[in-house]
């Protein structure tokens, strides 16, 4: 036998749930003003070579099961091995990080921290390169051009997988809860903060 | 006959109704976007304020298709036999004592007469689409919209009784104190009933992705179908304002506002009322609206109805401080006792 409490009792809560969400903090992000603090240990974006460290053993080139690392080594004067190229495939990159667990030095190989390889607007891309129209192939809109993805660009910032010291200096995941809202962050520009 | 008078008005209506929608576009998604804890469209102007113009420009640069073997003269009138009934109902609705364009003694006749053609236009975009799924989803509306048609007008009715009169202005008149507590359930009655006609969530069964697409409009791009957006929210702003008329008192209000200016604050509550429903409830299947309709509202209504008539008949309506609550009393006792009667379809108890 239903109870008063079944008539009307659904509908009239689910009204009130979303009445309360009315009040509370947006929860997306205004990207690109806003963007989230990623993972320290994500896989994403990006393979930077360091080439101070690197010995050039090859052990990532062997590791990556897509061959997306090509490295021409040879002997230098003093009979080590140097590295004369390396060029990362980063269409044919699955992100694996097989590469950064091979390698025996600990610190030649990392993945990227970015938060994308792409800019807002191709003027802000530095070393853009601009076509006349994008069919000529050479239009940098919205994307990075090959110079910003050089392997060994000591500024990239670089993921902390496999790397817990480099994790140490990372920041904190941002969670989306405790992220503050556009609103806010606009108010706290205006005041300064 | 007063052609100025016709002139003046016909601009400010289409003024009215064509800023009030792109206010409802604007709001509706900003509101949506609280409801969702984001904050809805922001890019365009101040708050996003100018996102319905940015909308109404795509969609006039839009190719307009039309299929191949659709019936080509039918295609191309069917949203605007949708849209100029949505328009017409304006004529009878008062922004002030007499400020109207035409204070028909029948205005509420006219405003169920009118928006019922509604009904037409979205059965020629149906049958002229030379599509099944546009066939399908068209008389699939139109079985909801002619069912609804009937509790709609029947709750409609307690409000003319108390009234004695059709003419909306009259209506406002007569009330002393809003309409709403005197027919609570007429008011709820109609709010179900307008939603599910002009279709609104969770009545909105005109599309269905998985079945028939976008319904109707499947096969309508561009500017017809920026038309049959504009009917659908210019529906919503005319069940609004009837609504406000009709139960909450219209133009009517404390001297320190103007009456118009109380009108459009009325829509905008009804408005919100209604978007707020939208954010909440999850949309039913067609049959479960075909049975609550024929099976919980109408009897409901006729009841209503029913109740109105011997309330007002005896005079009890008069005295107010007996009426109030004597009405809100018969609201939770019939609704409540004839939950207990329904059952969907498919035979399971909904309660």
């Amino acid at each position: 036998m239903p109870s008063i409490k079944n008539f009307g009792e659904g509908l009239w809560r689910g009204l009130k749930i979303t009445f309360k969400h009315l009040g509370r903090k947006w929860i997306t992000v205004q990207y690109p003003e806003q963007k989230l603090t990623m993972s320290k240990r994500v896989r994403g974006t990006d393979i930077i070579w360091d080439r101070e460290s690197c010995i050039s053993c090859r052990a990532c080139e062997r590791a990556c099961p897509v061959g997306a690392i090509k490295m021409e080594v040879s002997r230098g004067e003093d009979k080590k091995l140097q590295t004369d190229d390396i060029t990362t495939d980063l269409g044919l990159c699955i992100y694996c990080g097989l590469c950064i667990e091979s390698c025996p030095t600990g610190k030649s190989i990392y993945l990227g921290y970015n938060y994308a390889n792409t800019t807002y607007r191709c003027t802000q891309c530095a070393t853009a390169k601009t076509g006349t129209s994008p069919s000529d192939g050479r239009c940098g809109e919205l994307i990075l051009s090959n110079d910003a993805l050089l392997p060994d660009d000591i500024k990239r910032p670089r993921s902390g997988y496999y790397r817990p010291e480099r994790a140490a200096e990372l920041p904190e995941q941002t969670l989306l809860v405790y992220k503050t809202t556009y609103a806010e962050d606009r108010r706290n520009k205006k005041e300064g903060k | 006959m007063d052609w100025g008078h016709f002139l003046i008005f016909t601009v400010i209506l289409f003024g009215f109704v064509i800023s009030g929608v792109l206010f409802f576009i604007w709001y509706e998604r900003r509101g949506l976007g609280r409801f969702q804890l984001r904050p809805g469209p922001n890019r365009a102007g101040p708050f996003g304020l100018l996102q319905p113009i940015a909308d109404a420009v795509k969609v006039l640069l839009k190719e307009d298709l039309v299929p191949a073997l659709a019936d080509k003269p039918v295609h191309f009138l069917a949203p605007l036999v949708a849209f100029v009934p949505a328009m017409a109902v304006f004529a009878v609705i008062p922004f002030g004592d007499g400020a109207l364009l035409a204070d028909l003694n029948i205005g509420i006749l006219y405003i169920m007469a009118v928006s019922s053609m509604i009904v037409i236009g979205i059965f020629m975009a149906g049958w002229s689409s030379s599509n099944k799924y546009s066939l399908l989803g068209a008389m699939r509306t139109i079985a909801q919209e002619v069912s609804y048609e009937i509790p709609l007008v029947l709750s409609i009715l307690g409000a003319v009784m108390l009234a004695g009169s059709l003419s909306l202005n009259d209506i406002v008149k007569a009330q002393d104190v809003p309409f709403i507590l005197l027919q609570p359930l007429g008011f709820l009655i109609y709010m179900t009933a307008a939603m599910a006609e002009i279709n609104r969530t969770p009545f909105d069964l005109l599309e269905a992705d998985s079945e028939i697409i976008a319904g109707f409009q499947t096969e309508y791009s561009g500017m017809k179908f920026g038309l049959f957006y504009l009917t659908e929210y210019a529906e919503t702003l005319s069940v609004s304002a009837i609504a406000s008329t009709l139960f909450l008192g219209g133009w009517a209000g404390p001297a320190f506002l103007p009456g118009f200016a109380w009108l459009i604050l009325k829509i905008i509550a009804v408005f919100s009322l209604i978007l707020w429903v939208r954010a909440t409830f999850p949309r039913l299947r067609i049959d479960q609206v075909m049975a609550f309709c024929w099976k919980f509202l109408l009897p409901l209504a006729l009841l209503n109805l029913l109740l109105t008539a011997v309330l007002v008949l005896t005079g009890l309506n008069d005295q107010l401080w007996l009426a109030i609550p004597l009405n809100l009393a018969l609201a939770v006792v019939l609704i409540i006792g004839l939950s207990r009667q329904y059952k969907t379809g498919g035979g399971h108890a909904v309660n």
